[in-house]
């Protein structure tokens, strides 16, 4: 994934806030991806509007971590998703 | 009230609505019952608008719009974006004959997710023989085409046994070709019209084996281009499926009209107290119905499920399953190499498929008969 990459959730993938069992989930063709806080906020921002860098400045500035640090882990989080058909670029 | 009482169950994560038994095709593979519920019995659209708001307030997150046809339904853009409004994520679950490209846009705008179409062969004519239905095939890819056109995932559900089975690799093609992003490959499973029709579906172990290896080779292949998910042939497994990944624990599934079960197949069970959603909440029938809470759990379980180190993998398999071939609903499903009877189904599925018929029974409600 390049840092121009612009991922996003497909249509008919969905980022909810399970309410009963109070945790987000990531909704898909015959799938639930139980995602956690953090992954939360990372797809919160893959609007197919940012790029990849602008999504990682935004985290390391929010959660005050190098953003070389952030970036191995958004990337990698992100290509598994891509490997399963729940995130396009 | 007993003095063991079970903790309460977890919450369902989906549940799968038959809105009709009612449909175009007649494919002998079907897993609806034989004797198919009449449209008259079916229930209204306020209803089922209340069993979507129940079980998406008692945690289910998908809602699976089956039948039957569910878009014979007249109701079906209503039931879409009512389920939608509950946060429910939705899968149409089509034959895709009969879906006008003015109903497929107005599902698409109620809040549709996600639409699964089933082929029944990857060529015109095995596809418009095995669906019972001249020109389903060009209707189908109509279908196709209308679903990627607005952008909505497409999966391609092929339900292979032994007049199609060589078609696997074709299949994969197929959905390639479709622009789908998941492919079902579902070996038949012997319940209802399938169970009628397993001597002339079921596929040899050679066969079977042969084509579970393209899709494997396929799906490695394939990864992040098409997701393949298996339902595997298990009479020639080794370890059963886990039923609705284990009954009463993370599914529901209504019949046309309103019988709640744990799977679809369930009502083969005698003796069994099926709830229905008119009289009773969703969320009474998962906790407290007597037919739920049967085989819940691991209690229930004699040996050799109940000292198997895979009894929470399997669940003890298929209920339904068990009754059918060990005429036990209680027993292990045969399925299981650990059951007394696997070598029994696994050899009367070979000499039936050796046998080779071609007598078919096609679905329909000619058969029906009045309860």
């Amino acid at each position: 994934m390049e840092s121009s990459d612009k991922p996003r959730l497909p249509r008919g993938v969905r980022l909810r806030y399970d309410e009963v069992r109070q945790r987000w989930t990531l909704l898909a063709p015959e799938r639930i991806f139980e995602v956690d806080g953090t992954a939360a906020a990372v797809l919160q921002l893959c609007d197919g509007e940012r790029d990849l860098g602008a999504i990682v400045a935004e985290l390391a500035s929010r959660f005050q971590a190098p953003p070389d640090v952030i970036e191995k882990d958004v990337i990698a989080m992100l290509a598994g998703l891509q490997a399963k058909r729940v995130l396009e670029t | 009230m007993t003095a063991h009482q079970a903790p309460p169950p977890g919450p369902p994560i989906g549940i799968l609505v038959e809105l009709t038994h009612r449909c175009p095709l007649g494919c002998p593979h079907c897993s609806n019952p034989i004797g198919l519920e009449k449209p008259a019995a079916e229930l209204d659209t306020e209803t089922w608008k209340r069993v979507f708001s129940e079980a998406a307030a008692l945690g289910a997150l998908h809602v699976h719009l089956s039948g039957g046809e569910p878009t014979s339904r007249r109701d079906i853009v209503e039931l879409i974006r009512h389920a939608a409004q509950c946060g429910l994520y939705t899968n149409l679950i089509t034959s895709g004959v009969g879906v006008s490209a003015k109903l497929w846009a107005a599902m698409v705008e109620a809040g549709l997710d996600h639409a699964q179409l089933s082929f029944q062969g990857a060529d015109e004519a095995t596809n418009d023989r095995l669906g019972h239905y001249q020109g389903a095939w060009a209707k189908k890819r109509a279908f196709a085409a209308m679903v990627t056109g607005a952008g909505l995932p497409l999966t391609v559900n092929a339900v292979v046994s032994r007049p199609n089975l060589h078609q696997v690799g074709a299949f994969i093609e197929l959905a390639l070709e479709l622009g789908a992003r998941r492919l079902e490959v579902a070996h038949t499973q012997y319940y209802g019209w399938a169970l009628a029709n397993r001597a002339a579906l079921i596929p040899p172990l050679a066969e079977t084996q042969a084509a579970i290896r393209i899709v494997e080779e396929a799906r490695a292949k394939l990864a992040g281009k098409l997701v393949i998910d298996m339902v595997v042939p298990d009479y020639y497994a080794r370890y059963p499926k886990p039923c609705a990944g284990g009954w009463g624990r993370l599914a529901i599934n209504v019949s046309p009209s309103g019988k709640a079960m744990p799977c679809h197949a369930a009502e083969t069970i005698p003796g069994l107290e099926f709830w229905n959603v008119r009289d009773r909440s969703v969320g009474d029938i998962w906790r407290d119905s007597p037919a739920f809470n049967a085989f819940r759990g691991t209690d229930w379980m004699r040996e050799p499920c109940r000292s198997c180190e895979r009894k929470e993998i399997d669940w003890g398999g298929c209920r339904c399953q068990a009754l059918a071939l060990a005429g036990d609903a209680a027993a292990t499903d045969p399925a299981c190499s650990k059951s007394p009877h696997h070598a029994i189904i696994a050899a009367t599925a070979e000499a039936e498929a050796e046998a080779g018929s071609g007598d078919i029974r096609w679905r329909s409600y000619k058969e029906t008969v009045d309860v």
